[in-house]
């Protein structure tokens, strides 16, 4: 299990990003809108050009394969895409045991992704990111489009899986309550700059 | 050969013939009217310069001439592919890939016919070299130009999709290859149609041209079936050859989509 973290990385306005995450850790990222959240997460994702190095472990960003890179250190964007006509042909194992804990019925692998709901969307973007084994998360605020129940039902998967695999996990999120329920550590982008916020954790 | 002489006044009648159904379509405030004289207008002073161009070409015969030629068609169609598209890469990028593949697929093929299949003495000889790669230029310019405005406009529409799909560590192949699938297959429907509509649906317009001329139909036919063929050759191997070097383009070296290498034209 190795530890994920960004040397000096910039990004858009912000500028000299020193972090680091432990395996099993939840790091909230919270800011006002436009503030560079989601492209803090494609720099560490290698979706976009930043300066700086990110590493898991011993292994650089820039000498790993991208695609290798983006296959482990997985970003699960807020609006997600789907291509093929179903929505299990999506997925790169079954996931049933993820369907039933998102509030899924197991029959959704064959559904056919033009009827999806924005709220089955984002879950099933989740389970599918989750059915290639990623070694590192990073959630953009993954509860969006969310009822109340499907939130906390998510939240519990994620937190369970983030803790028996391990995974370091930055997580975009909006709403104080979640940041106090999943956080390890609390995050907020000020203008150019990363500061921890310490005063809240989750137990 | 019993060629009938065309005299400028056989084709005044054919001219008045357009400018009656300008003055129909002016009558009726089509709109057209315009733009249809303007057209036909461009069609005389065009082909008659052409015509200028090829006769002294046809006296001279040389290769130097007929290369350089051969380089300014090559140059204005690649000038029409990059106009024809509706995202270009930045960087002179568009035409510098429609150029290049032209020159790969339609050059390579035309001087391919020239020496392997008609053999013309000397293989350049202008009257074959000059209306063979004139043809193979147009049709080629034509693929190109679909495939890659298809290409492009895909990608600039289905960011979202790409994107996600290079999220779930696809490689930048995978990610397009529907994209690059379709774009080919836009760039080569034209020639698949008129192939398989051919004699059928419509007398292509070389081979009537040829008829009307005063060749015998049978060999007119099997001329018109080597154009057919050397055409989809060219226009296949051009689009492949566009296609593959604009879908690479449109990613970096570290796969990620790089949609600020295109921008739009104006319109």
């Amino acid at each position: 299990m190795a530890n994920l973290k960004l040397h000096r990385v910039a990004i858009g306005d912000l500028e000299d990003v020193e972090l680091e995450i432990s395996p099993g850790e939840i790091a909230c990222l919270s800011g006002p809108s436009g503030s560079g959240k989601s492209r803090l997460l494609r720099a560490v994702a290698d979706l976009e050009r930043h300066r700086g190095t990110v590493a898991l472990g011993d292994r650089r960003q820039q000498d790993t394969p991208a695609h290798q890179w983006r296959r482990e250190i997985m970003m699960i964007p807020a609006e997600s895409a789907w291509w093929f006509d179903t929505v299990g042909e999506h997925f790169a194992q079954p996931m049933p045991q993820a369907l039933a804990a998102v509030g899924i019925p197991e029959d959704a692998a064959s559904w056919p992704v033009t009827r999806l709901s924005s709220g089955e969307k984002q879950r099933l973007a989740l389970v599918r990111a989750l059915s290639f084994a990623p070694r590192v998360l990073l959630l953009d605020e993954p509860t969006a489009n969310l009822d109340r129940e499907s939130t906390a039902q998510v939240e519990d998967w994620l937190r369970h899986y983030i803790r028996e695999q391990k995974c370091p996990v930055l997580w975009v999120a909006h709403h104080e309550d979640q940041i106090a329920r999943v956080a390890n550590r609390h995050l907020r982008i000020d203008g150019k700059r990363l500061l921890e916020d310490d005063a809240e954790t989750a137990p | 050969m019993n060629v009938i002489a065309l005299s400028w006044w056989q084709l005044m009648m054919a001219a008045g013939l357009v400018i009656a159904l300008a003055l129909c379509t002016f009558l009726a405030r089509l709109g057209v009217g315009r733009s249809l004289l303007i057209a036909a207008a461009r069609t005389a002073i065009q082909l008659a310069l052409v015509g200028l161009v090829l006769e002294t070409l046809f006296a001279v015969g040389s290769l130097h001439w007929v290369a350089l030629m051969g380089l300014v068609m090559l140059l204005l169609a690649g000038r029409e592919v990059m106009a024809r598209q509706s995202y270009r890469l930045r960087g002179g990028w568009s035409f510098g890939i429609g150029t290049l593949s032209m020159f790969v697929s339609a050059f390579s093929v035309t001087v391919l016919t020239l020496v392997a299949v008609i053999g013309p003495e000397p293989w350049y000889a202008p009257q074959y070299a000059i209306p063979l790669l004139g043809m193979l230029l147009g049709n080629t310019m034509t693929g190109v130009a679909l495939g890659l405005e298809r290409l492009t406009e895909s990608a600039w529409r289905a960011r979202d999709e790409i994107e996600n799909r290079l999220m779930l560590g696809q490689t930048w192949q995978q990610a397009c290859s529907g994209f690059r699938r379709n774009a080919m297959r836009a760039g080569l429907t034209p020639i698949i149609n008129s192939m398989a509509a051919a004699g059928i649906v419509s007398l292509p317009g070389m081979m009537t041209g040829q008829i009307l001329a005063g060749t015998a139909p049978a060999l007119a036919v099997k001329y018109q079936i080597l154009i057919m063929f050397t055409i989809a050759a060219g226009t296949g191997f051009g689009t492949f050859v566009a296609v593959s070097i604009a879908a690479r383009r449109l990613f970096d070296g570290r796969e990620r989509l790089r949609l600020d290498r295109l921008y739009p034209a104006k319109q």
